[in-house]
């Protein structure tokens, strides 16, 4: 009965979580140009959006920076969060979160703001380079943040064991405490691809020389009221993660299940 | 072998403190530098002086901190057993993967659709007028403004608290039962305290964004829910007096240093299972 | 470990990838080369297939960069760091540009198609004798309707607004300048006051239309007026435009009393770099076919008479978008204000929107 309860709990936030993303993909067939009154089927908006090479080229950059900023900023953030785990001073610890959570509090245009006038000083040519520098400086804290709670986790006994069994640094590293706190790291690099897809305001204040992202092209589209292109955009690339991460899973899955009948052909 | 690992503790610093340095302690230092200047670009305590004698900031920065303060416990509450019931599930990875999707869909195209799906004619309408409520204004209104607020929250909180229940050793849980604790008791007891890491970082990382929300309080709440985001939006981009938002962000800042204060982990007590 | 190893070899794969991809699609859509012209514009706000027939006939491909709000924009600009060509600020923005030293003169000389321009576009207060900027669109802030439910004599003057009928029924575009200044014109006041009494009274008008006012929005607007989601919105014309082609029911009214006329420039500003290219640009836009294609893609008013007169006759005897002469002559322009005046306007109309 419990049971029930929860699975039925668990649909009707799913439900609710994918309610608008529904939406859009419905509308993005719509024969209408804006998402009000469903108009019949079309796959014009696919059509436009395949043909157009500038909005293409636009969601490549998006997804580039995306990736390489989470990438780069969760190997920063987690060695950072290993950083902070290890100060002993309860004073110097606050102080250095605070100052990891100043960005996550920060509002995005005071961000970008300041980011730009930090670029033009240094004489950084703003683009692609200053973009993707912006998108790892406000993706580092959320890392901080994931991996954090993990670490705290670990049992100082266990890294103890550890040594006395004469692990060196790397081998307690990259033996004991990676792999302990990877789920954290895996959120930690998922929460930092939300931020750098969602950010609008830093992007924009940041970029220049012809470089754009996806979240400026939609924000200064909707003067003129956002196209449906875009919902077929949405569409695709929702699409496309979704195979990516059930594909992923599926990979992983399949090569779990194999090291697991391994190992029970061994013992 | 303590003493080596000691040593090299600087080490681990390197990239992250230079980030520190060139991302944070740079900004802020800005930030702090233009709020005391006004318009003119004189020397000034004007702006904090305006902030903390001017009624209209005071309650937009009650206000945000109400909101927020909603926004959070809602999303701890719809949070808190969408994880624990996730991690019950064969294919919990799966899934939690499938909570973190709808965050890549761009938050201006969810609200949009929010708006579709709220509006005289929309979805939610249709629904109410089929079980006979019939139409209700929606759009908005506070509670219309909070719900979507949550909603693009709740992923920040799930991920963390999936994380610390992940992280709890499922051997307190059967030792708490063995001792004849009922599954309240256990929860309350054990579950509850163990996993109140996540539940922290969750809030951090829910509330303190919240407080600056802006987009949302005009897209979803039709301005009649006004933020301290709202006011450092107008002061960036509209009147271009950068002097008095830096001076909100200021207080921003300084709030955040509060809520971590009051939310960071306290030096665990005696009895702790550690 | 290993896997982790693996999977960020993957990714770094992965963006490899990526990147070759945008660099092929940019240099298909030929965007590298020195024959280029960097544009900075609203989002969607040129007809793209005039871009591509602009190089055709010219050889210079167009850079199209993007802003969503002319403050922005100037930061950008005023930062430097930026290669723009060609910006499309609104009218006090030009001035507030000019007076920052950030726009360079136009050349006359080189301009071939001023003379397509209606001469009652021109010379306007925020850049007299058109010393630095080219008029691209125009319109005018008023009133949408929506027929199903409010009949048009309710709604041809700005104080009807404030009648008790439209408890909770209006839609107010999120804009200091313009909602202060609608207030304003119905206490027969300048638009462009910097009494600060006068604002103060404006504010305690407005107040009273609070309890009318059903939300305060933006670009949204739009969005919301198509699904009948209110019977009224105070709204410039080039939004309304767009949501009369959505919604059959839905009309424009300038009010004759006075309101706003607010042009879109093309300006030049420090910036720019490739002058051949402009100066090209400048005239293939001024051009009456390409203006008027321009025209009916964007569905703004143009200055241009000439391309004016190449528009079907629907849009262009259209008294809504193309008002006539004695509604024009009550227009006023936005001039730009002293920064402690601007935000005496926004800290009245921050009051406001509180107090709703």
């Amino acid at each position: 009965m419990s049971k029930k309860l929860a699975n039925a709990y668990l649909i009707l936030v799913f439900a609710v979580l994918y309610a608008p993303i529904v939406f859009l993909i419905v509308y993005s067939f719509s024969q209408g140009e804006t998402m009000t009154n469903y108009h019949g089927f079309t796959w014009r908006h696919y059509q436009t959006l395949f043909s157009d090479a500038r909005m293409l080229a636009i969601v490549a950059n998006t997804l580039l920076v995306a990736l390489l900023s989470s990438l780069i900023a969760t190997l920063i953030g987690t060695w950072g969060a290993l950083g902070i785990n290890r100060t002993t001073k309860r004073v110097t610890r606050e102080s250095l979160l605070t100052l990891n959570n100043v960005l996550m509090v920060s509002p995005d245009v005071i961000i970008g703001a300041s980011f730009l006038i930090f670029f033009t000083m240094l004489k950084i040519p703003l683009g692609f380079g200053s973009v993707l520098m912006s998108h790892i400086a406000f993706e580092i804290p959320i890392v901080v943040l994931m991996v954090l709670p993990r670490l705290r986790e670990m049992s100082s006994s266990m890294l103890d064991a550890a040594e006395d069994l004469g692990a060196t640094t790397r081998q307690l590293l990259t033996q004991v405490i990676v792999p302990f706190i990877s789920p954290g790291i895996f959120a930690g690099f998922f929460m930092a691809l939300t931020y750098s897809l969602d950010d609008f305001a830093v992007t924009f204040f940041v970029t220049g020389n012809g470089f754009s992202t996806l979240s400026v092209e939609i924000y200064s589209r909707a003067r003129q009221g956002i196209n449906l292109e875009i919902n077929a955009l949405s569409g695709v690339m929702f699409l496309f993660s979704l195979l990516l991460v059930g594909g992923y899973y599926w990979i992983q899955q399949a090569s779990q299940k194999r090291k697991h009948r391994k190992r029970e052909v061994a013992s | 072998m303590r003493a080596v690992t000691k040593r090299r503790t600087w080490l681990y610093f390197i990239p992250y403190g230079l980030w520190l340095a060139l991302f944070v302690v740079a900004p802020v230092a800005l930030i702090i530098y233009q709020s005391f200047f006004d318009l003119g670009h004189h020397f000034t305590l004007g702006n904090y002086s305006t902030y903390f004698q001017s009624a209209t900031y005071l309650k937009m920065t009650l206000n945000s901190v109400w909101y927020a303060f909603l926004i959070t416990l809602f999303t701890g509450l719809i949070s808190y057993p969408t994880a624990y019931f996730l991690h019950q599930l064969k294919h919990r990875q799966f899934w939690l993967l499938l909570v973190i999707l709808p965050t890549w869909i761009n938050i201006l195209l969810k609200a949009y659709a929010f708006i579709g799906i709220f509006s005289q004619a929309g979805l939610a309408n249709q629904f109410l007028t089929f079980i006979g409520i019939g139409p209700q204004q929606i759009l908005f209104t506070n509670a219309s403004f909070i719900f979507v607020a949550t909603y693009i929250q709740i992923p920040f909180m799930i991920l963390p608290i999936y994380n610390s229940i992940d992280d709890l050793n499922p051997a307190f849980v059967n030792a708490s039962r063995d001792l004849g604790a009922s599954n309240w008791q256990t929860f309350r007891r054990v579950i509850f305290p163990l996993t109140l890491p996540g539940v922290k970082a969750g809030v951090q990382a829910v509330f303190i964004p919240s407080l600056s929300l802006f987009m949302l309080t005009r897209l979803i709440g039709g301005n009649k829910v006004i933020t301290l985001g709202t006011a450092i939006e107008e002061h960036f981009l509209t009147t271009m007096n950068w002097g008095m938002g830096s001076t909100i962000g200021v207080i921003l800042i300084v709030a955040m240093i509060i809520v971590m204060t009051l939310t960071g982990d306290k030096k665990p007590k005696g009895g702790a299972p550690r | 470990m290993k896997r982790l190893l693996s999977l960020i070899i993957g990714l770094l794969a992965v963006c490899g990838l990526l990147a070759y991809t945008s660099q092929s699609l940019e240099k298909s859509s030929g965007s590298t080369g020195s024959k280029v012209l960097n544009l900075y514009n609203w989002g969607d706000y040129i007809d793209p297939n005039l871009l591509t027939k602009f190089q055709r006939e010219t050889g210079y491909h167009v850079n199209v960069e993007t802003f969503d709000s002319n403050e922005a924009m100037y930061t950008k600009i005023n930062q430097g760091g930026t290669h723009y060509d060609l910006a499309v600020p609104s009218e006090y923005m030009v001035s507030k540009m000019k007076r920052a030293h950030l726009l360079q003169p136009l050349d006359k000389s080189r301009l071939t198609g001023w003379g397509n321009f209606d001469q009652q576009f021109l010379n306007q207060s925020f850049d007299r004798g058109n010393r630095y900027s080219m008029p691209y669109f125009w319109g005018t802030l008023g009133i949408v309707y929506n027929d199903k439910m409010v009949k048009a004599s309710e709604v041809q003057h700005w104080d009807d607004l404030w009648s008790p009928k439209f408890r909770d029924k209006i839609m107010l575009i999120d804009s200091a300048r313009d909602i202060m200044g609608m207030s304003l014109v119905t206490l027969h006041k300048s638009m462009n006051t910097t009494d600060p009494q006068t604002l103060l009274a404006a504010e305690k008008r407005l107040n009273t239309l609070a309890p009318n006012v059903k939300a305060v929005v933006a670009d949204e607007i739009k969005m919301y007026m198509i699904q009948d989601e209110a019977p009224l919105a105070v709204d410039w014309s080039g939004e309304a435009a767009e949501m009369l082609a959505g919604n059959s029911h839905l009309h424009y009214v300038v009010p004759r009393e006075g309101s706003n006329l607010w042009f879109d420039n093309l300006v030049i500003p420090k910036t720019a770099q490739h002058y051949n290219a402009i100066y090209a640009f400048l005239n293939f836009m001024s051009e009456p076919k390409n203006a008027a294609q321009n025209a009916e893609y964007i569905g703004y008013a143009t200055p241009n008479k000439k391309a004016k007169a190449l528009l079907p006759k629907s849009v262009r005897d259209d008294q809504e978008f193309y008002p006539d002469q004695k509604t024009v002559d009550h227009l006023q322009v936005y001039r730009d204000l002293a920064p402690n005046i601007v935000e005496l306007y926004n800290d009245r109309y921050l009051e406001f929107k509180m107090h709703h």
